[in-house]
């Protein structure tokens, strides 16, 4: 099955890290990647600029609404992802704890949708 | 044909549980499909019985027709060009179907109830759900009861277990005994199941006394798997004594046609010192784990009950400040009206009543017709027989079970008639 981890964390912290520090993370990241290239789990993955990059849009009444910012302000942002494949929720679940920022933050694991076993 | 219901309703309360885990592992860990080829299955007894003849090994019967009806559902689902998974599911099943004598799954895999467990208690569900959902499919409790048990309307629950085995689905939670490391996680939801599994056999009084002892004697021999998996867990230990320590009495909690006998009255030579002795063991060692938690304590206080050897005898002070210590780790008032009855006990009949009195004026536990019973027993006791029979018509009013109501009934009549018996 294909997962998608979701890093959240709250961007301030982010912010608020010195050099050194956030060189020591993406040094962690730069290990998680590898070892799940390496062990054929790994489909996809980045990082995401910060939410006051985001722009949301809508279509209403056949109108279009742009708006500057994320779709709702919360405590934690998405940061990045990972694209993975896993055999099951519970492999899925490992990888995710071995993210740098599961320790800061929070990942939310989800599957993606296999049209063919929902169409049945 | 009169006791075919009978015989079908017996196999149904005993087996069911085990029936759909094997049939979940079968057909991937899809947990609703499993469950509808199982009540299919039992369809088709209902049927084919009284047309037939009981078969010799009614389990076995039921186990081979859902695995028939399996392989049909598999097979129609497949389309042209299915994946290959549910092609090696087809072909695992026809397989099994062809190779597997009757009945020998649970030969194969007596660990299947245990699987479903673990499953249902992953930690990706949650709690309240965990525990809903291993009732429902490992006991065959309806989804009425599961949700009466719960609080909760019943098409509340029946939603929230739908979305649970679609979540076990779709989010692909594995039908399996996690790896150590994730196996604590689960223990808690694991422990309650177990715990409610019991109770459901112990305590609850519908329908035929057989089918009780049998959810008993599940919990508990998932009680000792469990134990065995989680070596060093206290709470298992202590939940393993606990269910013991309560089972060495179930012999004297009945009376012969069904009615209910009370700790006090019991023969305790019809105790089963064997369990007991297990049962002190296994408290001893949840405490030499370091562990302290509520099902030690509940072990504690059944420990202190079973080693009693007569009703004067019991400890109750400590008892009663085993109690105290469990409302505060686990709050709840069930567990404040076990206290005041303690309390009643150790010090006195009015210190209990005020317990009591306070817990009512609280507003919470008003459907529950224990609280009632327990106020009128103790107005029973200081001699007030006109509040006491007003507590007892109240308790009445909202008791669920036949032996408990003929119990109470019986407490009215003396407490009216002013011939109270003495303790």
């Amino acid at each position: 099955m294909k997962y998608l981890l979701m890093i959240y964390e709250n961007e301030k912290i982010w912010e608020s890290l010195s050099q050194e520090e956030t060189q020591q993370i993406l040094g962690e990241y730069a290990v998680f990647t590898e070892s799940i290239e390496k062990s054929g789990n790994y489909i996809a993955g980045e990082a995401l600029e910060p939410t006051p990059t985001a722009t949301t849009v809508r279509i209403r009444e056949g109108k279009r609404l742009t708006t500057d910012g994320p779709f709702a302000e919360t405590r934690e942002q998405l940061g990045g992802f990972y694209l993975v494949e896993a055999k099951d929720l519970d492999e899925a679940i490992a990888m995710a704890s071995r993210i740098p920022n599961a320790r800061t933050g929070s990942i939310e694991v989800r599957p993606i949708m296999d049209y063919s076993k929902n169409m049945g | 044909m009169a006791p075919l219901p009978s015989i079908l309703e017996q196999t149904y309360r005993a087996d069911y549980g085990r029936i759909v885990a094997t049939l979940i592992r079968v057909m991937g860990g899809d947990f609703a499909s499993a469950e509808e080829v199982v009540q299919e299955a039992f369809e088709a007894a209902l049927q084919q019985w009284p047309r037939d003849g009981v078969p010799t090994e009614p389990r076995a019967w039921l186990l081979r027709a859902a695995r028939n009806k399996a392989v049909d559902r598999v097979r129609r689902g497949v389309r042209l060009g299915a994946k290959v998974e549910e092609m090696e599911i087809v072909a695992r099943l026809e397989q099994e179907l062809a190779t597997a004598p009757d009945g020998a799954d649970w030969q194969a895999h007596p660990d299947d109830t245990l699987r479903l467990l673990f499953t249902c208690c992953h930690p990706a569900l949650a709690e309240d759900i965990q525990v809903a959902l291993s009732l429902r499919t490992l006991c065959g409790l309806t989804t009425e009861e599961v949700a009466r048990a719960f609080l909760v309307p019943p098409a509340t629950m029946a939603q929230r277990l739908v979305r649970a085995q679609r979540k076990i689905r779709d989010a692909g939670i594995p039908y399996v005994i996690p790896q150590m490391d994730a196996l604590t996680e689960r223990t808690r939801g694991v422990l309650h199941a177990i715990y409610l599994l019991f109770s459901e056999g112990y305590a609850a009084t519908e329908g035929d006394a057989l089918l009780r002892v049998d959810l008993c004697a599940e919990a508990l021999r998932l009680a000792r798997l469990t134990r065995a998996l989680l070596p060093r867990h206290g709470e298992v230990a202590a939940l393993l004594s606990m269910l013991l320590l309560h089972h060495s009495r179930h012999r004297a909690r009945v009376t012969e046609d069904g009615g209910l006998v009370l700790l006090d009255r019991q023969d305790r030579s019809k105790w089963d010192a064997a369990e007991i002795a297990e049962g002190v063991a296994q408290l001893d060692a949840a405490l030499a784990l370091g562990s302290f938690g509520p099902y030690t304590l509940q072990a504690a206080i059944a420990a202190l009950h079973a080693q009693a050897r007569s009703p004067e005898e019991t400890d109750w002070e400590q008892i009663a400040a085993l109690y105290q210590r469990l409302s505060k780790l686990s709050p709840g008032p069930v567990v404040e009206l076990n206290h005041a009855a303690a309390v009643a006990m150790a010090k006195g009949p009015e210190h209990g009543l005020a317990l009591v009195d306070d817990l009512e004026a609280s507003g919470r536990l008003t459907s529950y017709h224990l609280l009632p019973a327990a106020r009128a027993e103790l107005l029973r006791r200081l001699g007030r027989w006109e509040e006491s029979a007003t507590a007892y018509r109240r308790a009445l009013a909202l008791v669920r079970t036949e032996p408990e109501r003929r119990f109470l009934q019986e407490r009215l009549h003396e407490v009216l008639a002013g011939t109270p018996t003495t303790d």
